[in-house]
Protein backbone atom coordinates (compact mmCIF):
# COMPACT_ATOMS: atom_id res chain seq x y z
CA UNK A 1 0.00 0.00 0.00
CA UNK A 2 1.05 3.43 -0.71
CA UNK A 3 1.99 5.64 2.06
CA UNK A 4 1.13 9.07 1.87
CA UNK A 5 2.98 12.40 3.71
CA UNK A 6 -0.47 13.02 5.26
CA UNK A 7 -0.89 9.72 6.61
CA UNK A 8 1.89 9.64 8.87
CA UNK A 9 1.51 13.03 10.33
CA UNK A 10 0.42 11.74 13.49
CA UNK A 11 3.18 8.87 13.45
CA UNK A 12 5.86 11.05 13.16
CA UNK A 13 4.90 13.23 15.78
CA UNK A 14 4.68 9.68 18.34
CA UNK A 15 8.15 8.52 17.20
CA UNK A 16 9.85 11.09 17.74
CA UNK A 17 8.69 11.11 20.87
CA UNK A 18 9.83 7.65 21.59
CA UNK A 19 6.42 6.39 22.25
CA UNK A 20 6.58 4.55 19.02
CA UNK A 21 7.77 3.14 15.73
CA UNK A 22 7.76 3.36 12.24
CA UNK A 23 6.23 0.37 10.33
CA UNK A 24 8.32 -0.83 7.40
CA UNK A 25 5.91 0.61 4.91
CA UNK A 26 5.58 4.03 6.39
CA UNK A 27 9.74 3.95 7.30
CA UNK A 28 10.44 3.45 3.99
CA UNK A 29 8.26 6.50 2.72
CA UNK A 30 10.31 8.28 5.10
CA UNK A 31 13.34 7.45 4.16
CA UNK A 32 12.83 8.61 0.36
CA UNK A 33 10.37 11.83 1.34
CA UNK A 34 12.27 14.65 2.53
CA UNK A 35 8.69 16.45 3.92
CA UNK A 36 8.02 13.72 6.11
CA UNK A 37 11.91 14.08 7.12
CA UNK A 38 11.85 17.20 7.50
CA UNK A 39 8.78 16.89 9.70
CA UNK A 40 10.63 14.41 11.70
CA UNK A 41 13.07 16.51 12.14
CA UNK A 42 10.73 19.77 13.48
CA UNK A 43 8.98 17.48 16.05
CA UNK A 44 12.36 16.16 17.37
CA UNK A 45 13.49 19.91 18.08
CA UNK A 46 10.29 21.04 19.65
CA UNK A 47 10.14 17.70 21.85
CA UNK A 48 13.54 18.78 22.76
CA UNK A 49 12.84 22.41 23.74
CA UNK A 50 9.96 21.46 25.67
CA UNK A 51 11.94 18.80 27.78
CA UNK A 52 14.63 21.55 27.99
CA UNK A 53 12.07 23.62 29.97
CA UNK A 54 12.48 21.14 32.39
CA UNK A 55 15.84 22.37 33.93
CA UNK A 56 14.59 26.10 34.28
CA UNK A 57 12.59 27.87 36.73
CA UNK A 58 10.28 31.11 36.90
CA UNK A 59 11.15 32.72 39.97
CA UNK A 60 7.81 33.97 42.13
CA UNK A 61 7.58 37.30 42.88
CA UNK A 62 8.65 37.15 46.78
CA UNK A 63 6.36 36.83 49.60
CA UNK A 64 5.01 33.24 47.92
CA UNK A 65 6.43 31.31 51.23
CA UNK A 66 4.45 33.05 53.06
CA UNK A 67 1.43 32.76 51.72
CA UNK A 68 1.77 29.40 51.62
CA UNK A 69 2.15 29.12 54.94
CA UNK A 70 -0.77 31.29 56.16
CA UNK A 71 -2.97 29.76 53.47
CA UNK A 72 -2.29 26.26 55.29
CA UNK A 73 -2.67 27.76 59.01
CA UNK A 74 -5.74 29.21 57.88
CA UNK A 75 -6.90 26.15 55.83
CA UNK A 76 -6.28 23.80 59.22
CA UNK A 77 -7.93 26.31 61.45
CA UNK A 78 -11.40 25.90 59.34
CA UNK A 79 -10.81 22.30 59.27
CA UNK A 80 -10.22 21.56 63.46
CA UNK A 81 -13.24 24.34 63.28
CA UNK A 82 -15.59 21.85 60.87
CA UNK A 83 -14.29 19.02 62.94
CA UNK A 84 -15.02 20.53 66.01
CA UNK A 85 -19.01 21.14 64.63
CA UNK A 86 -18.63 18.00 62.34
CA UNK A 87 -18.48 15.97 66.18
CA UNK A 88 -20.86 18.53 67.67
CA UNK A 89 -22.99 17.31 64.88
CA UNK A 90 -22.39 13.61 65.66
CA UNK A 91 -22.59 13.73 69.17
CA UNK A 92 -26.52 15.66 69.01
CA UNK A 93 -27.44 13.09 65.97
CA UNK A 94 -26.18 9.96 68.55
CA UNK A 95 -27.35 11.62 71.82
CA UNK A 96 -30.92 11.77 69.21
CA UNK A 97 -30.74 8.69 68.77
CA UNK A 98 -30.17 7.49 71.90
CA UNK A 99 -32.89 8.86 72.91
CA UNK A 100 -35.54 8.01 70.62
CA UNK A 101 -34.17 3.89 71.08
CA UNK A 102 -34.76 4.50 74.99
CA UNK A 103 -38.48 6.37 74.02
CA UNK A 104 -39.03 3.32 71.89
CA UNK A 105 -37.68 0.71 73.93
CA UNK A 106 -39.84 2.04 76.50
CA UNK A 107 -42.81 2.43 74.43
CA UNK A 108 -42.22 -1.20 73.78
CA UNK A 109 -42.09 -2.26 77.58
CA UNK A 110 -45.31 -0.30 78.45
CA UNK A 111 -47.66 -1.85 75.81
CA UNK A 112 -46.02 -5.28 76.27
CA UNK A 113 -47.36 -5.12 79.78
CA UNK A 114 -50.76 -3.87 78.80
CA UNK A 115 -51.28 -6.31 76.30
CA UNK A 116 -50.25 -9.54 78.99
CA UNK A 117 -52.40 -7.43 81.82
CA UNK A 118 -55.38 -7.98 79.04
CA UNK A 119 -54.62 -11.18 78.51
CA UNK A 120 -54.27 -12.28 81.76
CA UNK A 121 -58.27 -12.93 82.59
CA UNK A 122 -58.86 -14.40 79.67
CA UNK A 123 -56.01 -17.31 80.14
CA UNK A 124 -57.73 -18.11 83.70
CA UNK B 1 11.82 35.97 35.56
CA UNK B 2 13.43 32.95 34.33
CA UNK B 3 16.74 31.10 35.75
CA UNK B 4 18.31 28.02 35.31
CA UNK B 5 17.58 25.12 38.16
CA UNK B 6 20.99 23.93 38.36
CA UNK B 7 22.01 27.47 39.43
CA UNK B 8 19.85 28.22 42.22
CA UNK B 9 20.92 30.51 44.45
CA UNK B 10 22.06 28.66 48.16
CA UNK B 11 22.93 25.60 47.00
CA UNK B 12 24.63 23.52 49.73
CA UNK B 13 25.52 20.02 50.39
CA UNK B 14 22.24 19.71 52.76
CA UNK B 15 20.62 21.12 50.73
CA UNK B 16 16.93 18.64 50.29
CA UNK B 17 16.95 20.21 46.71
CA UNK B 18 20.32 18.80 45.64
CA UNK B 19 20.23 15.45 48.45
CA UNK B 20 17.80 13.29 47.96
CA UNK B 21 18.29 12.32 51.85
CA UNK B 22 18.31 15.63 53.57
CA UNK B 23 14.62 15.47 51.31
CA UNK B 24 13.72 12.32 52.60
CA UNK B 25 14.63 13.21 56.26
CA UNK B 26 12.71 16.80 55.64
CA UNK B 27 9.83 14.94 54.68
CA UNK B 28 9.82 12.47 57.36
CA UNK B 29 9.77 14.83 59.99
CA UNK B 30 7.02 16.55 58.28
CA UNK B 31 4.89 13.08 58.12
CA UNK B 32 5.54 12.95 62.06
CA UNK B 33 3.57 16.58 62.57
CA UNK B 34 7.01 18.77 62.63
CA UNK B 35 5.36 21.29 60.89
CA UNK B 36 8.57 23.17 61.27
CA UNK B 37 9.86 20.91 58.79
CA UNK B 38 6.61 21.00 56.30
CA UNK B 39 7.60 25.09 56.21
CA UNK B 40 11.75 23.91 55.17
CA UNK B 41 9.64 21.29 52.49
CA UNK B 42 8.07 24.49 51.63
CA UNK B 43 10.69 26.88 51.29
CA UNK B 44 12.95 23.96 49.28
CA UNK B 45 10.22 23.05 46.29
CA UNK B 46 8.13 26.18 46.30
CA UNK B 47 10.44 27.52 43.69
CA UNK B 48 9.96 24.20 41.43
CA UNK B 49 5.82 23.64 41.98
CA UNK B 50 5.17 27.54 41.07
CA UNK B 51 6.90 26.86 37.95
CA UNK B 52 5.23 24.22 37.25
CA UNK B 53 1.64 25.76 38.25
CA UNK B 54 2.70 29.21 36.20
CA UNK B 55 3.17 26.82 32.72
CA UNK B 56 0.28 24.89 33.60
CA UNK B 57 -2.14 28.40 34.12
CA UNK B 58 -0.08 30.83 31.90
CA UNK B 59 -0.88 33.88 34.66
CA UNK B 60 1.24 34.72 37.80
CA UNK B 61 -2.15 35.15 39.80
CA UNK B 62 -3.71 31.96 38.77
CA UNK B 63 -0.30 30.12 39.42
CA UNK B 64 0.38 31.99 43.42
CA UNK B 65 -3.98 30.18 44.30
CA UNK B 66 -2.61 26.65 42.93
CA UNK B 67 1.11 27.16 44.78
CA UNK B 68 -1.30 27.70 47.83
CA UNK B 69 -3.93 25.20 47.69
CA UNK B 70 -1.58 22.64 46.33
CA UNK B 71 0.54 23.25 49.90
CA UNK B 72 -2.53 23.08 51.96
CA UNK B 73 -3.11 19.28 50.25
CA UNK B 74 0.20 18.08 50.79
CA UNK B 75 -0.23 19.29 54.32
CA UNK B 76 -3.18 17.67 55.15
CA UNK B 77 -1.94 13.95 53.53
CA UNK B 78 1.90 14.13 53.95
CA UNK B 79 1.09 11.20 56.38
CA UNK B 80 0.37 9.22 52.90
CA UNK B 81 3.01 10.06 50.95
CA UNK B 82 4.86 6.72 50.88
CA UNK B 83 7.91 7.30 49.42
CA UNK B 84 7.97 5.44 46.43
CA UNK B 85 8.33 8.63 43.91
CA UNK B 86 10.32 12.08 44.83
CA UNK B 87 8.66 14.10 47.07
CA UNK B 88 8.60 16.78 44.23
CA UNK B 89 6.78 14.41 41.77
CA UNK B 90 4.21 13.91 44.38
CA UNK B 91 3.88 17.79 44.45
CA UNK B 92 3.76 17.49 40.74
CA UNK B 93 0.76 15.57 40.70
CA UNK B 94 -0.72 17.46 43.49
CA UNK B 95 -0.04 20.84 41.82
CA UNK B 96 -1.43 19.24 38.19
CA UNK B 97 -4.96 18.72 39.91
CA UNK B 98 -4.90 21.73 41.59
CA UNK B 99 -4.03 23.79 38.64
CA UNK B 100 -6.77 21.49 36.71
CA UNK B 101 -9.78 22.64 39.20
CA UNK B 102 -8.66 26.43 39.11
CA UNK B 103 -8.46 26.60 35.64
CA UNK B 104 -11.99 24.95 35.32
CA UNK B 105 -13.05 27.89 37.82
CA UNK B 106 -11.51 30.36 36.36
CA UNK B 107 -13.18 29.17 32.38
CA UNK B 108 -16.15 30.19 33.72
CA UNK B 109 -15.57 33.96 34.59
CA UNK B 110 -12.74 35.14 32.47
CA UNK B 111 -11.35 35.00 29.09
CA UNK B 112 -7.81 33.64 28.30
CA UNK B 113 -5.12 36.32 28.60
CA UNK B 114 -1.86 35.88 26.57
CA UNK B 115 1.09 36.20 29.10
CA UNK B 116 3.60 38.22 28.41
CA UNK B 117 7.10 37.02 26.66
CA UNK B 118 9.48 34.94 29.03
CA UNK B 119 13.13 35.99 28.50
CA UNK B 120 15.24 32.66 28.72
CA UNK B 121 19.09 32.26 30.06
CA UNK B 122 20.50 29.51 29.45
CA UNK B 123 24.19 29.93 30.84
CA UNK B 124 25.09 25.88 30.35
CA UNK B 125 29.10 26.63 29.49
CA UNK B 126 29.12 23.53 27.70
CA UNK B 127 26.82 25.09 24.72
CA UNK B 128 28.73 26.90 22.05
CA UNK B 129 27.38 30.55 21.52
CA UNK B 130 25.81 30.16 18.28
CA UNK B 131 24.21 26.78 19.93
CA UNK B 132 22.92 27.98 23.00
CA UNK B 133 21.36 31.20 21.01
CA UNK B 134 19.33 29.05 18.74
CA UNK B 135 18.29 26.59 21.70
CA UNK B 136 17.61 29.38 23.67
CA UNK B 137 15.56 31.28 20.85
CA UNK B 138 13.87 27.44 20.36
CA UNK B 139 13.08 27.30 23.51
CA UNK B 140 11.67 30.95 24.15
CA UNK B 141 9.19 30.62 21.37
CA UNK B 142 8.23 27.07 22.50
CA UNK B 143 7.72 28.59 26.18
CA UNK B 144 5.35 31.32 24.49
CA UNK B 145 3.70 28.47 22.08
CA UNK B 146 2.84 26.92 25.33
CA UNK B 147 1.01 29.51 26.71
CA UNK B 148 -1.03 30.45 23.32
CA UNK B 149 -2.40 26.79 23.82
CA UNK B 150 -5.69 26.17 25.78
CA UNK B 151 -5.49 25.31 28.87
CA UNK B 152 -6.47 21.19 28.62
CA UNK B 153 -3.82 20.79 25.52
CA UNK B 154 -1.24 22.63 27.63
CA UNK B 155 -1.49 20.82 30.77
CA UNK B 156 -1.21 17.50 29.19
CA UNK B 157 1.92 18.48 26.91
CA UNK B 158 3.53 19.94 29.87
CA UNK B 159 2.93 17.08 32.21
CA UNK B 160 4.42 14.71 29.50
CA UNK B 161 6.81 16.48 27.32
CA UNK B 162 8.21 18.99 30.12
CA UNK B 163 7.55 17.13 33.44
CA UNK B 164 7.74 13.54 32.16
CA UNK B 165 4.67 12.22 34.53
CA UNK B 166 3.27 8.90 33.12
CA UNK B 167 -0.23 8.85 30.61
CA UNK B 168 -1.81 7.54 33.92
CA UNK B 169 -0.83 9.69 36.00
CA UNK B 170 -1.62 13.06 34.03
CA UNK B 171 -4.99 11.34 32.95
CA UNK B 172 -5.97 10.73 37.16
CA UNK B 173 -4.95 14.11 37.62
CA UNK B 174 -6.69 15.62 35.20
CA UNK B 175 -9.74 13.81 35.44
CA UNK B 176 -9.80 12.75 32.20
CA UNK B 177 -9.56 8.73 30.54
CA UNK B 178 -5.93 7.76 29.37
CA UNK B 179 -6.91 8.08 26.06
CA UNK B 180 -7.96 11.34 26.33
CA UNK B 181 -5.07 12.20 27.33
CA UNK B 182 -3.16 10.76 24.50
CA UNK B 183 -5.04 12.51 22.10
CA UNK B 184 -5.00 16.05 24.03
CA UNK B 185 -1.03 15.07 23.98
CA UNK B 186 -1.24 14.52 20.19
CA UNK B 187 -3.19 17.97 19.86
CA UNK B 188 -0.95 19.75 21.89
CA UNK B 189 2.26 18.60 20.24
CA UNK B 190 1.03 19.41 17.12
CA UNK B 191 -0.68 22.82 17.54
CA UNK B 192 3.08 23.71 19.03
CA UNK B 193 5.02 22.83 16.10
CA UNK B 194 2.93 25.03 13.56
CA UNK B 195 3.39 27.69 16.01
CA UNK B 196 7.03 27.13 15.40
CA UNK B 197 7.42 25.78 11.86
CA UNK B 198 4.45 27.04 10.48
CA UNK B 199 2.85 24.59 7.59
CA UNK B 200 4.12 25.27 3.87
CA UNK B 201 1.62 26.83 1.26
CA UNK B 202 -0.22 23.26 -0.13
CA UNK B 203 2.00 22.19 -3.16
CA UNK B 204 5.06 23.64 -1.79
CA UNK B 205 8.08 21.12 -0.84
CA UNK B 206 10.92 21.82 0.68
CA UNK B 207 13.11 19.81 -1.89
CA UNK B 208 10.88 21.17 -4.58
CA UNK B 209 9.42 18.13 -5.00
CA UNK B 210 5.80 16.36 -5.02
CA UNK B 211 5.24 13.33 -3.00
Amino acid sequence: MRVACDDLTEQLATVASDDGALDRGARRHVDGCLRCQADLVQHRRVLRALRSLRTEVLEPSPGLVTEVLAHIEEGSERHAIRSLLTGRRAAYIGGLAAATAAAGAAGAIVLATRTKGRRLPLAG
Amino acid sequence: MVTDAGTSPGSHARDPRSDPEAMAALVARAQAGDDKAFEELVNATHVETYTLARRLTGDDDDARDVVQEAYLRAYRSIGRFRGEARFSTWMYRITANCASTQLGRRRRHRHEELAEDLVVVDTRPELDPVAQADASDLRTRVAAALEELPPKLRAVVVLRDVYDLPHEAIAAELGISESAAKVRLHRARRKVKERLFPAREPGERPDGEDH
